[in-house]
């Protein structure tokens, strides 16, 4: 069995079907779970106070908004290269999900930035390539939907997401170049020695689980709509023709 | 590719308003500026960097919808597909032509505007050469979104969309480098990166513009 196996729109509908509920009922698990114990069964932090715990829902969709991209950026290659049908459609799937996963980070940054650095929005590199990457985001739905013909929507977003890779990690660190930062550096990074405490680690690490869950689930029902659209346009198309 | 390019050039200038139209429209943007923000001197002498920059990136972005969408209309750009000169050069020689008819003006008026704006008198150098080092990457990204939405029927909205974020990399590198010419600093870095932006773009998006565009002849 290999993986191009799911490249099949039949084999991926059949496998998702059974799929797609454990994997809701785990990221709803994961995600109750994770934010119960991480709102009410963790200390406050001695400076931030009780504001620290947006960090359950911050930092979970601040990484899942770059990973959709980069799995736009992967599943754009595979269409562009083998044209498999299905992967076009998760490309496109992806795209509202991440962009709402962008806007929660930024939104929800800006919650806790209202008290904690007293502003709602400041010119950080890390807001910064935030909100470019969220601009990146609406090109990209944009064009899916101002062209009609599937497969040439499909081939156009595939090139626009590789060439908006490029420039979205440019502008990455050409802000960087631009601002000082005011943005905390990373503090969970596996190789790094000082890192956030083992009592906010824990229950972030579920969250974490959560929200890629989710996010699995979410991609792989807005596939399977867009697929089952996909077959209702050709039995219209074949009933137009009889 | 010298044909095209020479054809292209007399019909900006011929069918009127190629060179004249972004050079008034960055007038414009430029002259706007101080209504919004006041006319004191040291306020406009610190935005004149950026504003410069901005006005030259919205009127580099005026003339990109028509770049490829009346050569696809009249069926002259599937003619171009299939000359034996390679699609990509094709894409060369339009980015060049519109970098000729709109970035080159812009770069030689930008300095007249500086003044208007108060801009210090250390950075008018550094600003042409960083809209020179500059414009063409517009140009090339322009060709690069306009290859996108030539067979959209209103792309022209969706294509400053496509493109606008893709000119950031190029304004942060461009304004900064003004910028610090104009508070004194040295400002050959961002001027590199300018440059760096410029040839990178040239050298990988008229591949991936001509391809856009065969997806869109298909």
């Amino acid at each position: 069995m290999s993986l191009w196996e799911f490249a099949n729109p039949r084999k991926f509908m059949s496998i998702t079907d059974r799929v797609i509920g454990p994997v809701f009922v785990l990221a709803t698990a994961c995600l109750v779970g994770g934010l119960i114990w991480g709102f009410f069964f963790t200390p406050d932090d001695f400076r931030q106070g009780s504001t620290v715990k947006i960090i359950y829902l911050h930092v979970p969709s601040a990484m899942m908004a770059i990973n959709a991209w980069a799995m736009m950026l992967v599943t754009s290659l595979i269409w562009l290269i083998r044209r498999h049908h299905v992967s076009a459609l998760a490309a496109k799937a992806a795209a509202p999900v991440g962009m709402v996963m962008t806007l929660m980070a930024l939104f929800t940054g800006a919650v806790w930035g209202q008290p904690m650095w007293g502003t709602w929005w400041e010119w950080d590199p890390r807001l910064t390539s935030f909100l470019i990457l969220f601009l990146f985001y609406l090109g990209y739905i944009a064009l899916w939907s101002a062209i009609e013909d599937p497969e040439t929507a499909a081939d156009l977003t595939s090139i626009l997401c590789l060439v908006g890779s490029i420039f979205a990690i440019l502008s990455r660190y050409a802000v960087l170049f631009w601002n000082q930062g005011l943005h905390q550096g990373a503090s969970l990074s596996l190789d790094a020695e000082e890192n956030v405490a083992d009592v906010f680690w824990f229950p972030l690490l579920v969250c974490l689980a959560g929200f890629v869950l989710l996010f699995v689930a979410l991609v792989l029902q807005r596939t399977r709509s867009e697929i089952r659209l996909r077959r209702v346009h050709a039995i219209e198309t074949r009933e137009r023709m009889a | 590719m010298i044909a095209v390019l020479k054809r292209d050039l007399q019909l900006a200038i011929r069918a009127g308003g190629g060179f004249g139209l972004a050079l008034a429209f960055f007038l414009i943007v430029v002259v706007l500026i101080p209504f919004g923000v006041g006319p004191e001197r040291e306020v406009l002498a610190r935005i004149a960097p950026g504003a410069l920059w901005v006005g030259a990136l919205l009127a580099c972005l005026l003339s990109l919808d028509r770049l490829f969408a009346t050569d696809f209309e009249d069926g002259s750009l599937d003619l171009l597909a299939t000359a034996p000169l390679p699609l990509e050069a094709v894409i060369y020689a339009k980015a060049l032509a519109h970098w000729i008819s709109t970035g080159l003006p812009l770069t030689l008026a930008a300095p007249v505007l500086g003044i208007l704006l108060n801009l210090p008198g250390e950075a008018y150098m550094v600003l042409v050469v960083s809209l020179a080092f500059g414009t063409p990457a517009l140009s090339v990204i322009g060709a690069f979104g306009a290859a996108l939405t030539v067979g959209l029927k209103r792309g022209g909205l969706l294509l400053s969309i496509l493109v606008l974020p893709l000119y950031m990399p190029t304004l942060i590198f461009g304004a900064d480098a003004v910028g610090r010419a104009a508070a004194g600093q040295g400002a050959t870095t961002p001027l590199m990166f300018v440059a760096l932006i410029t040839l990178g773009s040239l050298a990988v998006l008229p591949f991936a513009a001509a391809a856009a565009i065969r997806v869109n002849l298909r």
